[in-house]
């Protein structure tokens, strides 16, 4: 079977694992006030799906870790793995904008 | 005949007449380009020459004629689907199966065996009544039925009690067929080539030319050619082409493996089903036992196939039949296949002028060859997209207007 480098857990199994899709900035209205339903639809459902090398979260069933792994989509080959924090740096701010009164 | 026969097996000129020839170079302009030469890109441009009297068509097809997924499927038709927009779509295309081969003067090898879905927990047997009500009332066969009737369609097939995962009931849908896969897209190839459209091979497109938001021509590897419409066809390839044209979608490509065994003595009648064991089984005309089931767990563009995702499925087939454990396998292969969220086609206008989508048919658009072809021309011609594909827009995600189809396509075909 192919192995997963897990940055935890080390080489695993693929079948452990779920890749939960790419990595995408998420809309946020502390950034952008008029995130409206079609930024949303886009950020849910559009995809770049790449043919190449792409950047995805994963997720390691059994301990439940999350982390982001590179890959190669035409040649399957695994990259590189690495803890979220290595991109996702600070704590991200998810307060919604006050409501008008 | 059997002189006949005589006659040509001692000439040296064979009787047998091409299908269609070869259209030599590449026009510098066209009506419609045709991306794809797959049943979907074959049929819309049988449909536009045949019924919108449009002719001056290419289609362009990166490698031979059919040889992606049209010629990987396991060639089930079904319409027993869930929601109203899907199973009234599926429907029309089984109608227009049915007559394919006299429409073709041409054999698809259409047969209606009738498909079997195997319930074995609580869950599908309620959504199994959910969708035999839903059917029913569209005009579809389906109906819940038991093991004694289970068995009296498929008496070989493992029932105990002592299974991983008994078998509660079964969803019995007469309508269900197969046909050639090859013959089908052939069919459309012949009688396109024959009212005048230009079929292509070994010409992949490159580059999608547009300006001011129209598309207004394609780059190949044999030369530009210019369009005034564009169809894209492409199945597993759809972002990639869309990225070409400057927009994303609602895809994600993941490969799909199938494989048959040695030839054996019909022992199956219908095509057999099984969500929860993610396999299904079926006997083509010539004895093979076609197994397949879900798509590989993580997104990828390549067709290999894995040793895995054979084991588990054999296992499985081998829970509903225990005697296939001692068949040899014969072919095993992988095609590319283009899912969207709801498990739902995208199907009509793009966010660029006069490209048109047929795409993210995932594991289960063979079936709809014949309607989507029809549907497609007509919204090509006519500018404007025919009622019963409008639910299938690209627009519905923006709109959070899904046509949710995962229960039924859980088994992937
Ligand atoms: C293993 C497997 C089993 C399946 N089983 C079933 C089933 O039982 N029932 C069912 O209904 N469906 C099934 N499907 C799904 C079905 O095969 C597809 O949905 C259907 O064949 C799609 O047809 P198409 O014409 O769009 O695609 P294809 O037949 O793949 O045609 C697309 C064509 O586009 C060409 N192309 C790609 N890029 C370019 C380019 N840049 N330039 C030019 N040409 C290009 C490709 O070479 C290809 O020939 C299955 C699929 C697989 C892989």
């Amino acid at each position: 079977m192919k192995l997963m480098p897990c940055p935890l857990n080390g080489l695993r199994n693929i079948s452990e694992f779920i890749c939960a899709g790419e990595l995408k900035d998420m809309p946020l209205t502390t950034v952008d006030k008029t995130v409206d339903d079609k930024a949303w639809a886009d950020y849910l459902f559009n995809q770049d799906n790449a043919a190449g090398i792409v950047r995805e979260w994963w997720c390691h069933s059994a301990t439940s870790y999350w982390f982001i792994a590179e890959r190669h989509t035409v040649t399957d080959e695994i990259i590189r793995t690495y803890p979220a924090d290595e991109i996702y740096k600070q704590r991200v701010d998810f307060t919604p904008p006050p409501v008008p009164e | 005949m059997p002189f006949g026969l005589l006659k040509y097996g001692l000439s040296r000129r064979y009787p047998a007449k091409k299908h269609f020839g070869t259209p030599g170079d590449l026009k510098s302009s066209y009506d419609v380009v045709i991306i794809g030469g797959g049943g979907h890109g074959l049929a819309a441009a049988y449909y536009l020459a045949k019924e919108h009297g449009i002719r001056k068509i290419a289609v362009l097809e990166k490698a031979y004629l059919a040889g992606g997924n049209t010629a990987r499927n396991t060639a089930v038709i079904r319409s027993n689907y869930l929601t109203e927009e899907g199973v009234t779509f599926y429907r029309e295309s089984l109608k227009l199966f049915r007559d394919l081969s006299n429409e073709f003067d041409y054999n698809i090898m259409y047969s209606q065996r009738g498909q079997l879905t195997l319930a074995h927990t609580d869950a599908a047997v309620r959504s199994f009544r959910w969708r035999a009500e839903v059917n029913k009332h569209l005009g579809v066969q389906s109906e819940l039925i038991g093991i004694d009737d289970i068995l009296k369609l498929v008496p070989n097939l493992n029932v105990s009690a002592d299974a991983r995962y008994p078998i509660l009931a079964g969803l019995w849908h007469a309508d269900g067929a197969t046909a050639r896969h090859d013959a089908v897209a052939w069919g459309y190839a012949k009688g396109a080539a024959e009212r005048g459209v230009e079929i292509h091979q070994l010409t992949e497109v490159t580059d999608i030319v547009s300006s001011g938001g129209r598309v207004t021509g394609v780059e190949t590897n044999r030369g530009s050619v210019s369009c005034d419409v564009v169809l894209q066809a492409v199945a597993g390839a759809s972002s990639l082409l869309a990225k070409k044209a400057g927009f994303r979608l609602p895809i994600v490509s993941y490969p799909l493996q199938a494989m048959v065994t040695q030839p054996l003595k019909p022992f199956i009648n219908p095509h057999v089903s099984s969500t929860q064991l993610h396999c299904y089984v079926h006997q083509t005309a010539r004895g093979e036992v076609v197994i397949g089931g879900g798509s590989d767990p993580y997104p990828l563009y390549s067709t290999r196939s894995t040793l895995d995702l054979k084991e588990s499925l054999l296992g499985h087939a081998a829970e509903m039949f225990p005697f296939l454990a001692q068949v040899r396998l014969l072919r095993q292969w992988a095609g590319i296949t283009d899912m969207t969220p709801d498990y739902s086609p995208i199907m009509g206008v793009s966010p660029l002028e006069n490209y048109y989508l047929d795409a993210g048919w995932g594991t289960w658009g063979f079936k709809a060859i014949p309607i989507c072809g029809k549907l497609m021309a007509q919204c090509i011609a006519e500018r404007s997209a025919p009622a019963l594909m409008q639910p299938f827009a690209l627009s519905r995600f923006d709109r959070l207007e899904q046509v949710n189809e995962m229960g039924a396509t859980a088994a992937s075909h």
